[in-house]
């Protein structure tokens, strides 16, 4: 689904990756680990074709297809989607209106705003004085509608209390279709986090860690989640230079 | 409507109804048409006396002391002007509790090059009384050059309710001079909003607002400013009451005009609270935009704000709806469209929707 090579990216001068290596398979969900400012978000905006976001090196496959310097929204017809974690605010742009132009049904609208807890947002301006837990709801909600190949999800837990944690794992597994079997599934996913509530509720199946722009260490995502609290990032960088 | 007046308006229907005025009567209340310097006026609603001001002078007794008691003859140039110039415009009275649904509209058009068309309206909404008004100004397709000078003056009573929404489509070489000031009861609320659609030469308006105890008065305006127009924009309301407030809210476009984005609140008596924020999009280098936004606090226990920005369409917007599938161009006519919100007018439903189609039609004309 997702091939990337050697990428390296540059923002205002700055170089943030530094050769990243991924390869997600149709059907598998990564999760991306790695201390603030590392570049987990840089990675996705890359992926996603933020202007921003200067690729200096390597290359970026989606379906087959060298995407590395395709225009965002040709990326996005081509099924990636991204749900932000700090998104921008429109003005007068209403969520409801979101959907519509997206051409999907009301019903549709309307059961995927339920399922997120949402309805009573869909009349409000995207984004505009949103609290934390209602922008990452809203993100979901619309990835749901946009109903991506490649889901790009950044920190879909932080800010959000319980309750909606569940609603918000809830609606990933469908997104990235959890509740079929292993076979079946064709959607491929990649979830930024930094806590496990997020892997409690969804089984993910390749886990990695990113630091100062590199990919130091993959494998099963719960082992390196259970690494990191234990001893730190500190640890692994040392673990990772010994080898 | 006379015939004089049908020649005058064949083929500008469409002009007209862009500016708000419609030729079907059961959708107003009431309406009024000034053509160059002819009028007609007709009635629908109870409760309503709509008269040209003229002959509301002449039948109504007093009402000439309510002539320029709000604003100053001497104000400037053009209000010594409309003070010397012949009495035109209208005059809208409600009566007392009476809500009226349906808007009442006026339109002034100027079917002539290089006239200079000068009105004085007076409007009275009384106690617990209730009214929509629609305000159109447009020129004929093919006048280049006029002036038009429009002197109102607004009382709204205790815990009336007033909107009164003007929307201008001037051609190019025309000047506009509005000179508005509204008194604001007890309790009293009055919602103005200014639409444009066409360049003109240069406009200039900064109504006043005097808003008594618990009144409330909100100026919001719409702009889009082509090249080498000049709007010169403002409002001031003075919160005299205990728990009055008040609104200014612009949101400005600039294809290459300059566009002067003001606004002047002074809070006098305690519990004010008083809001400003100017929003401006610059889509072109050749344009400016200057929020020049004062709040005036003469009163230790008032909640005053402001807030003012200015740019290009941000990047970070386009790209967080291609990243949703849309094109840039498709992202960058959205952005522009949300900004021009009608949703932040206040009116009601049906008004609104004929209001939201003369504000796409900005946003088309932006792009």
């Amino acid at each position: 689904m997702l091939l990337i090579e050697n990428l390296k990216v540059e923002v205002e001068g700055r170089q943030v990756l530094k050769g990243v290596n991924l390869h997600v398979k149709a059907g598998e969900t990564h999760v991306l680990f790695g201390p603030n400012g590392a570049g987990k978000s840089t990675l996705f905006f890359a992926i996603m074709g933020y202007s921003k976001y200067k690729i200096t090196d390597g290359k970026i496959y989606f379906k087959e297809k060298d995407i590395t310097y395709l225009p965002t929204h040709e990326r996005a017809k081509l099924g990636i989607g991204i749900a932000l974690q700090r998104p921008p605010a429109l003005k007068g742009i209403k969520l409801e209106q979101i959907g519509k132009l997206m051409n999907k049904t009301e019903e549709e609208i309307l059961e995927k705003a339920e399922a997120l807890r949402i309805k009573d947002m869909l009349n409000r301006d995207i984004n505009l004085g949103f609290s934390g837990g209602e922008m990452k709801r809203s993100e979901v909600f619309q990835l749901m509608l946009q109903d991506p190949d490649l889901s790009l999800i950044d920190e879909p837990e932080s800010g959000v209390d319980i309750t909606n944690i569940d609603v918000i794992a809830k609606a990933l597994r469908k997104i990235l279709q959890k509740d079929m079997p292993i076979l079946e599934r064709k959607k491929s996913g990649i979830i930024i986090t930094h806590t496990g509530f997020i892997l409690e509720k969804l089984t993910a199946d390749k886990g990695h860690l990113l630091i100062d722009g590199e990919i130091i260490c993959s494998g099963n995502p719960m082992e390196i989640f259970n690494e990191i609290k234990l001893k730190g990032y500190t640890e692994c960088l040392k673990c990772w230079k010994r080898n | 409507m006379s015939k004089m007046l049908e020649e005058k308006l064949k083929g500008e229907e469409q002009t007209l109804e862009r500016v708000g005025f419609v030729f079907e009567e059961k959708q107003r209340a009431g309406s009024f048409l000034l053509v160059d310097d002819q009028e007609t006026v007709s009635n629908y609603s109870d409760g309503v006396t709509y008269y040209s001001t003229h002959r509301a002078v002449e039948k109504i007794k007093g009402l000439k002391e309510k002539l320029w008691s709000l604003v100053n003859p001497e104000k400037d140039e053009y209000t010594r002007k409309a003070y010397e110039a012949p009495l035109k415009g209208y005059f809208i009275h409600v009566q007392k509790d009476k809500k009226v649904e349906k808007p009442i509209q006026a339109c002034f058009f100027i079917a002539t090059s290089r006239l200079v068309q000068s009105v004085h309206n007076i409007i009275v909404i009384e106690d617990g009384a209730e009214l929509h008004v629609i305000n159109g100004c447009a020129t004929a397709s093919y006048v280049n050059m006029g002036m038009h000078i429009g002197i109102t003056e607004i009382f709204v009573g205790k815990g009336a309710f007033l909107s009164y929404t003007m929307i201008h489509d001037w051609s190019e070489q025309v000047e506009v001079r509005p000179r508005t000031a509204v008194f604001v009861d007890e309790g009293g609320k009055f919602v103005s909003n200014y639409i444009t659609i066409r360049k003109s030469k240069i406009t200039q308006s900064y109504p006043e607002a005097f808003v008594m105890k618990n009144g409330a008065a909100q100026f919001t305006s719409l702009v889009f400013a082509p090249e080498n127009s000049i709007y010169d924009l403002g409002a001031r309301i003075h919160l005299n009451g205990e728990n009055a407030s008040g609104e200014i809210i612009s949101r400005v476009i600039s294809g290459g005009g300059k566009v002067y984005s003001k606004g002047h609140l002074i809070g006098n008596k305690k519990g004010i609270k008083a809001h400003m924020s100017c929003d401006g999009l610059l889509l072109s280098e050749k344009g400016s935009i200057i929020a020049i936004p004062e709040l005036e606090a003469n009163y230790p226990d008032v909640n005053m704000s402001h807030e003012a920005a200015v740019g290009k369409i941000a990047e970070e917007e386009i790209e967080y709806l291609m990243s949703r599938g849309f094109s840039p161009e498709e992202a960058k006519s959205l952005i522009i469209k949300g900004f021009l919100d009608p949703k932040i007018l206040g009116l009601p439903p049906a008004l609104e929707q004929e209001v939201e189609k003369t504000i796409n039609m900005i946003g088309e004309g932006a792009l």
